[in-house]
């Protein structure tokens, strides 16, 4: 699958775009629930290291 | 059950192969928020071997360091290490400098010696620059002696983290000058300068040119490592929505291997961003000179592949290039345990 498929017959400046688009979304996303996963598991891992 | 589970697709990728994209892009998503650098120079190689063609490689790879430059800027600017003002002044340096880049490779092509310049060029390049993190990290091992270890990152001064050359640069006064994040001082010639030059390899070479960025920002225009790091990853959010757009016009960007590889590098980013907040710098630097002078082996290795027409040679280059890449990851990892140990008042 490449950015082409996402939308057709838009210029390529807006597939660009569209593209771009995707990824910054899609690192947000990644950096928002990376953070929850983070403080439900980040005490309990520094502590295992710590114990260790 | 297992077979409908490998037949399973994901965005076009089976689940072996988004299996190998996440573990992979956790990797170099460590050394970039580590580093501020690693991107385009590991993805771009490993897109090329698993047979994907250069424009497609090239387009995916610059996606992805523009994605996992978010996330690593992101982090970087929660602890203060990004100098956004550094960032954008360099910015224009690069840009022009890229244009610059790019016209010599064409004039070169012209007169036919393109690729053996450009080949030669970047094993220098990359050979210096380790040589230079090699010395630094041996230099300042004798300097600090039986200390090593005991000094927290926390308690170092922003004097002590920069390098003298970066002191000696700052302290010849050509206005204007313009006052970094930090509160030091830098001629924004000499900003233009390391914007223009680090914009003239990027666009020589065809990389994302945060090996070439991090340094000099550090030697050069002098602010702290954390710092330069934080403004490199900076420097590569915007170079690489510039290759991301330019790419994305052509409609060669991978949605699918951008996004199994963003999976790992965002968790991978997170962690090396943190662990800059843990590890002593002295303590991975000399991991990363090494690395870079493997990776210049590599390069080299790879060009030879071509000149002489043995494939298997670029297999090697890769395995040399992933495996150096590994071993400092894993670094990074080892050395941010102990600190947190250290931090917490057990013996390591």
């Amino acid at each position: 699958m490449t950015g082409t498929e996402l939308l057709t017959g838009v210029s390529p400046s807006l597939q660009a775009l569209a593209v771009i688009g995707i990824v910054l979304l899609e690192a947000v996303i990644l950096y928002v629930g990376y953070g929850g996963v983070e403080k439900a598991v980040a005490p309990a891992v520094l502590n295992r290291l710590a114990s260790r | 059950m297992l077979e409908s589970i490998l037949s399973f697709e994901l965005l076009g990728l089976g689940p072996r192969v988004i299996a190998l994209f996440v573990t992979f892009g956790f990797m170099v998503g460590v050394f970039f928020g580590f580093f501020g650098m690693g991107g385009s120079f590991l993805v771009t190689p490993a897109l090329l071997i698993l047979g994907y063609p250069a424009p497609v490689a090239i387009g995916s790879s610059m996606a992805f360091v523009f994605g996992t430059a978010v996330i690593a800027t992101i982090k970087h600017h929660d602890a203060g290490q990004v100098d956004y003002r550094l960032g954008a002044l360099m910015f224009v340096g690069i840009t022009l400098g890229i244009e610059l880049g790019s016209r010599l490779v064409f004039g070169l092509e012209v007169l036919g010696i393109a690729n053996v310049v450009v080949g030669i060029t970047y094993v220098l390049l990359l050979a210096a620059i380790g040589v230079l993190f090699t010395r630094s990290a041996l230099q300042t091992d004798e300097a600090v002696g039986d200390e090593t270890g005991e000094r927290d990152s926390d308690t170092n001064s922003d004097d002590d983290e920069i390098p003298a050359i970066a002191r000696r640069i700052q302290s010849y006064n050509l206005p204007p000058m313009m006052t970094l994040a930090d509160g030091s001082k830098a001629s924004l010639w000499t900003i233009s300068g390391v914007g223009g030059g680090v914009g003239l390899v990027s666009g020589f070479l065809g990389v994302g040119g945060g090996f070439v960025r991090m340094p000099a920002i550090y030697y050069v225009i002098g602010t702290s490592l954390a710092a330069a790091v934080g403004t490199s990853l900076f420097g590569g959010l915007m170079s690489g929505a510039i290759g991301a757009f330019t790419y994305g016009r052509a409609g060669v960007i991978n949605i699918g291997v951008v996004t199994a590889l963003l999976i790992g590098s965002a968790l991978g980013a997170r962690i090396g961003s943190s662990a800059t907040a843990y590890v002593d710098e002295d303590d991975v630097t000399i991991y990363f000179g090494i690395m870079l002078l493997v990776a210049s082996a590599a390069v080299g290795i790879s060009e030879l592949s071509d000149w002489l027409e043995i494939p298997v040679l670029d297999r090697v280059s890769f395995l040399l290039l992933v495996g150096s890449a590994l071993l400092v990851c894993f670094m990074i990892l080892y050395h941010g345990a102990l600190a947190v140990r250290r931090a917490r008042g057990v013996p390591a």
